[in-house]
């Protein structure tokens, strides 16, 4: 494979596209909701139409409004005017059943459309970024010939012929880049000390193990856009000095373990993965590590454990995995957004990455909206939007008239943020001085119905059950903390219990091995520090001797 | 090699680079409390009892597995740290079935003296009163969970002194058990060699000879101690 190979592969691509495409979104989202059957109806409908010459239909990726799925996009030539450059028409479909798929086909020859129209002037698209997701919704995530035509793998390309692997860190480090994992470390800092580790051998890992509740960005990137990330670990690979890659994704995805499966197989058949890329004597393979269902396993001690077949929990850190990780050696361990970004800021320059977002944190960011809101879905902004933007003019604000009360952020280990602080900007530093943090990007709307004694109850028992177990702190302090939440949650507690959760909340913090216990307390702490009202509502007066209805000291007394 | 010099509570101290903290300490007379580690096994870094504040780090770390740096100030013993170990100790008997009373183990365990060591008067947590099994297949040995802290000792004690892994970790968090081979009764396993150095690490009554009753058992760690020596620093002496 060479560089005009790769051109020969897009160009074609490009010429056998056909003046209509029907994009009907196959990501698990829509799918689930019976984007199956649509897309089915779409080619079937175009075929009995005879429309075949005209009227494409592609199987892409998330196109971001997944409460309204099954999704369907139409681009069209503008009809008057005509010549180059016109412009195309973009029409959005939603909720579509297969008989309305019928009804867009027929559309093409004067047909009535039954579909629901979308409004992709709403500012839940308008305010939107596209970095990441630039190809979702638009490259077909199983044919590796539309990312090629999306100047896929010239990044790759570019960087082995134009760039030494010390000015691929350096063009990282000048981007700002910051880990999309929920750490937010410097990535170029991170590269920057693998590659400067010594080592015979050395890894590239991928985090795919996605696990908070109400956060799915990872999973539509691979569901929608597996090549980007292979070429962003391939990048790595050259960067660092390693020629092996493991992906190590969670077993709740299957969808995206079978799209990353056919990618590498595609990326391997086309010699942009394997021996001699782009006949450099760079070499790289990637190879998929299944979770088995464990939360931890997402901490990068338990992921290395689980790659290497051994039981997922974590180690204590010192030895980082940049100095000593899988097998020993110096691994390279980032999230999948971070990897998804390495294509476009090389491709469009660091300083063009740099310029998005804000002083301290670069470029932009998914986040996954959820909970009680119009529009959940898909949001890419650039960091540094507020708040009140995602939620109200993204989002849609509250449905049914409801009153929002907070952002749930960060997921298990982030933390609630109040309707009156909506005016802060989405950034790391930000976040963490409320204390909550952006984490991998699960947003989770709540609203006044939300007691948030449950919602901390609710992520309490997340970290109980997803603790491994190791240290006892997490394993038994999270099982302490969740019986007094759930005392105060059913009335039965007094002022001291909260006291006690408190006091056991800065332990548990304080003395677990890893992250997971270390931020299990996040959601309790952030609600006390927020909505420490709603605590003292359920709270019974007086003293536990009064409470049991043991006689006071003072009223036994002799007058 | 070479040697660096730490302070340790305020006392100077010198220790081979590649030492841990919990090593030089004790080698400097300084006492760190500890549950999981064991002498001569891997650390494990679980208990937290040995959770120890180093000077310009924004996290506690564990003694046993940190290593000891150039200039590095370490406290051992603060009001804080006192705070959290005796947290830890009661959610260890909150956790489990833990009743000296009726213990085989009774003086002679380590939970036990870790109480008195933290100054556990009470239990501020509720007892869990977990239900767990006991097996008394093995023909010579036998094994309460409600008394077993998780702690690992007699999974590294089979794994790298006896070299048999019969016992493994099964399950997570408050379900986790120590099992032997792929959770079959103990009695019934085709690797154990019966050899009791997982009795032997055992800090609790746990793990027990069986014939004992209250308070007669007193695991004995000097056996384990001398397997270690002789395997790692090829000294014989009884």
């Amino acid at each position: 494979m060479e560089l005009t190979d790769l051109l020969d592969i897009a160009a074609k691509e490009r010429q056998a596209r056909l003046p209509h495409t029907i994009r009907c979104c196959t990501a698990a989202g829509c799918l689930s909701a019976g984007s199956g059957a649509v897309l089915d109806r779409l080619r079937g409908a175009v075929h009995d139409e005879g429309l075949t010459e005209r009227v494409g239909v592609a199987a892409v990726g998330c196109l971001r409004l997944c409460c309204q799925g099954p999704l369907v996009r139409v681009d069209s030539p503008v009809a008057s005017g005509g010549g180059e450059g016109a412009g195309i028409t973009e029409e959005l479909y939603q909720r579509v059943t297969p008989d309305d798929a019928g009804s867009i086909v027929a559309g093409f020859k004067g047909g009535t459309v039954t579909a629901n129209k979308g409004d992709l002037k709403s500012p839940f698209f308008q305010l939107q970024a596209s970095v990441i997701l630039e190809n979702s919704g638009r490259v077909e995530p199983e044919r590796i010939e539309t990312y090629i035509a999306a100047e896929g793998y010239q990044s790759l390309h570019r960087v082995l012929r134009n760039f030494t692997p010390a000015e691929v860190v350096e063009e990282m480090t000048r981007s700002g880049l910051r880990g999309r994992g929920g750490a937010a470390y410097p990535t170029g800092v991170k590269w920057a000390t693998v590659a400067k580790n010594p080592g015979e051998k050395k890894y590239v890992v991928c985090n795919a193990d996605e696990g908070d509740p109400g956060a799915f960005m990872n999973r539509s990137v691979l569901e929608s856009d597996p090549h980007r990330v292979l070429e962003g670990m391939a990048i790595a690979g050259y960067a660092i000095g390693a020629n092996q890659g493991y992906i190590y994704v969670r077993g709740e995805y299957p969808l995206a373990v079978q799209r990353l499966h056919t990618a590498i197989a595609q990326a391997g058949r086309l010699g942009l993965l394997g021996s001699h890329i782009f006949s450099s004597p760079f070499d790289f393979r990637i190879d998929l590590r299944t979770g088995a269902g464990a939360f931890v396993c997402g901490e990068e001690t338990a992921l290395m454990a689980s790659i290497m077949g051994q039981r997922g929990t974590p180690t204590p850190r010192p030895p980082y995995p940049a100095e000593h990780g899988l097998w020993g050696m110096p691994t390279l361990l980032n999230n999948v957004e971070t990897y998804a970004n390495v294509p476009t800021i090389l491709r469009r320059g660091a300083d063009w990455f740099a310029s998005i977002g804000t002083e301290k944190s670069k470029g932009t960011k998914v986040f996954c909206l959820t909970g009680k809101v119009v529009n959940t879905g898909l949001v890419e902004v650039p960091l540094g939007t507020p708040l009140r933007k995602i939620v109200h003019d993204i989002g849609g604000g509250a449905p049914e008239g409801g009153t929002i009360k907070a952002v749930q952020t960060g997921g298990p280990s982030g933390g609630c943020i109040p309707a009156e602080l909506f005016d802060t900007p989405v950034e790391y530093d930000s976040l963490a001085k409320l204390g909550s943090i952006m984490g991998s990007g699960g947003m989770i709307v709540l609203d006044d119905k939300n007691n948030m004694v449950d919602v901390a109850r609710y992520f309490m028992q997340f970290c109980m059950d997803e603790s491994c177990g190791k240290c006892v702190p997490c394993r038994a302090g999270t099982v302490q903390l969740h019986r007094l939440l759930t005392r105060i949650l059913e009335g039965r507690a007094g002022a001291e219990d909260v006291q006690q959760l408190e006091a056991l909340c800065d332990v548990v913090k304080h003395t677990s091995l890893c992250g997971l216990g270390q931020a299990a307390p996040n959601p309790t702490l952030s609600t006390l520090r927020f909505f420490r009202h709603e605590y003292e509502a359920l709270l019974k007066p007086g003293s536990p001797a009064q409470r049991m209805g043991l006689p006071l000291v003072s009223a036994s007394q002799p007058r | 090699m070479s040697v660096v010099t730490l302070t340790i509570d305020g006392k100077l101290v010198s220790a081979r680079a590649g030492d841990t903290i919990l090593t030089a300490a004790r080698e400097a007379g300084i006492d760190i409390p500890t549950l999981c580690y064991v002498d001569g096994l891997s650390a494990h870094g679980g208990c937290r009892i040995c959770l120890v504040e180093i000077a310009g780090s924004p996290r506690l770390q564990p003694a046993c597995f940190m290593k000891v740096g150039e200039g590095m100030e370490v406290q051992t013993d603060t009001e804080r740290l006192r705070g959290y170990r005796r947290t830890i100790v009661e959610l260890l008997f909150a956790e489990g079935n833990h009743v000296c009373s009726v213990c085989v183990a009774n003086g002679g365990c380590e939970l036990q003296d870790m109480a008195i060591t933290v100054g556990m008067d009470h239990d501020r947590f509720d007892y869990i009163h977990p239900k767990r099994e006991v097996d008394l297949s093995h023909e010579r040995f036998g094994i309460d969970h409600n008394r077993c802290i998780l702690c690992t000792r007699c999974i590294r004690a089979c794994d790298e002194l006896e070299g048999a892994h019969t016992w493994d970790m099964a399950g997570r968090g408050s379900h986790s058990k120590v099992i032997t081979d792929l959770n079959e009764p103990w009695g019934e396993s085709q690797t154990c060699t019966s050899c009791g150095k997982c009795f032997m690490a055992c800090p609790t009554g746990s793990i027990f000879q069986k014939g004992d009753t209250v308070a007669e058992t007193d695991h004995p760690r000097a056996k384990l101690e001398f397997l270690v020596n002789a395997r790692e620093k090829k000294q014989w002496n009884v």
